[in-house]
């Protein structure tokens, strides 16, 4: 179980021409099940923090983007969601746009977040899938049937973060491509002018 | 929601499930396919005018609607209600999808709410751990092994799809309350299921709202999170994303 990830990934950067490893920076053992399930723990932990902390919005919008920054593969969810398009962009209207769409997701996740009011997030089991790891939390709000959070987290740019939430069925990346695709489409593919629209969106 | 037409449905209720059980049969999704829609072009036309009637009742987060908004307390008591009435046509179906242990655990809900709970308004099972748990006929359909069928909105009620809406409509007949109720009774079922529709709408503004008024294409976020959402309660194949497939993640 503990290795299991190591041999996928070992394969994955054979597979790769060990081109994987080398950006990486040769992690020193591959991500596993564990260090997954430690991972989300910690964020778990700093999210109950902020939503127990009672603060206003706006600041606890801040605390989620710093959540958000520090366990995000920010870079990998924000060019995953926008799709071809970041292609053919120049490396400053990508690195605008990314940054951009931390915030945006800082304050439409925030949101969401904020709903977990008067409860607790706790992790209840990890599990590989694929090349990657979910990790299961549960939301218990009073008087409310519990609400079930998975994080899918990985280690494709050499540090374990989640790249995923999936908040009851519903897939953060998969409406996230669908709904920076609609703004892109609105923006008439230009970049710079999604960007724009993604500070205001949220 | 069930209740709605009740008594339009009564008649021939065994031919009805025997042709929902063909056509939801038929239609199964091509593979690979994350969801499909081929009425797309009159679905949005559907969801535009099911946007403008919420925003007229419910408004749009920036102005209100005509609908004032339920205490919390009222708003629960509303759904509790609804959910409470439509707990027997939760055991038929939880019976037809071979499934005792929560149709017996709903049967017990119901007594304890009915009674302990003043006709439903309050959800004393729930404290005492015998948890919610609503299905419908589209979830026997499923268990049958029909497959969703295409994406369709339906006049006010919402997203649904093809399987769904076939469940919905024998949930109307299957429902023990319209079978045994007499006729003015059984169409207050329909009066509780909209207070509680709407107290959802009044409890989870926030997320509604953020959907249908503040994404750039409030049709296809409706649609994703729907179908999502509703293959994960049924336990069908959650959609997951392979970072390692993915070629536009750097």
């Amino acid at each position: 179980m503990v290795n299991d990830g190591l041999s996928r990934r070992g394969l994955l950067a054979a597979a790769a021409g060990g081109f994987a490893l080398s950006v990486a920076g040769l992690p020193a053992a591959a991500l596993n099940v564990d260090e997954a399930r430690t991972l989300v723990d910690k964020l778990v932990g700093d999210i109950n923090a902020v939503i127990a902390s009672g603060k206003n919005e706006s600041a606890m919008i801040r605390e989620f983007e710093r959540i958000f920054a520090r366990y995000a593969d920010v870079r990998y969810i924000s060019q995953s969601a926008l799709g071809p398009a970041g292609r053919a962009a120049s490396k400053s209207d990508l690195a605008a746009y990314t940054a951009a769409f931390q915030g945006y997701i800082a304050r439409k996740y925030g949101k969401r977040f904020r709903e977990f009011i008067g409860s607790q997030i706790q992790v209840t089991d990890a599990r590989p899938i694929k090349s990657f790891y979910e990790v299961v939390s549960v939301a218990k709000l009073k008087g409310q049937s519990p609400f079930d959070v998975r994080w899918h987290v990985f280690d494709k740019s050499g540090k374990d973060l989640f790249f995923n939430i999936i908040i009851e069925g519903v897939n953060m990346l998969a409406t996230e491509r669908a709904e920076i695709g609609a703004m892109l489409d609105q923006a008439k593919g230009s970049i710079p002018a999604l960007t724009a629209a993604l500070k205001r969106a949220g | 929601m069930s209740g709605f037409m009740s008594s339009n449905f009564r008649v021939a209720p065994l031919g009805l499930i025997a042709a929902a059980g063909l056509l939801a049969g038929c239609a199964q999704l091509p593979e690979g396919a994350e969801f499909s829609d081929p009425y797309e072009a009159k679905n949005r036309g559907v969801h535009d005018t099911n946007v403008e009637i919420d925003r007229t009742l419910f408004g749009d987060g920036k102005q209100k609607g005509i609908i004032p908004t339920f205490p919390r307390p009222l708003a629960k008591g509303f759904i509790n209600f609804a959910s409470n009435l439509a707990a027997p046509g939760d055991v038929v179906n939880r019976v037809l999808q071979g499934k005792p242990k929560p149709a017996i655990e709903t049967t017990l809900r119901f007594v304890i709410n009915t009674t302990v709970g003043i006709g439903g308004l309050f959800d004393p099972a729930t404290a005492m751990g015998i948890e919610k748990d609503e299905t419908d006929f589209g979830e026997t359909l499923a268990v049958w092994g029909s497959g969703e069928g295409d994406y369709i909105v339906i006049p006010i009620i919402g997203p649904s799809t093809e399987r769904d809406a076939v469940g919905f409509v024998v949930d109307l007949v299957l429902d023990p309350l319209n079978v045994l109720l007499p006729r003015p009774e059984s169409s207050y079922a329909l009066v509780a299921a909209a207070a509680s529709s709407a107290a959802s709408r009044q409890v989870n503004a926030d997320l509604v709202e953020s959907i249908l008024y503040e994404s750039a294409d409030g049709y296809a976020q409706a649609r994703i999170i729907y179908l999502q959402n509703r293959r994960y309660e049924l336990g069908e194949d959650i959609y997951v994303i392979d970072p390692y497939e993915d070629p536009y993640g750097q």
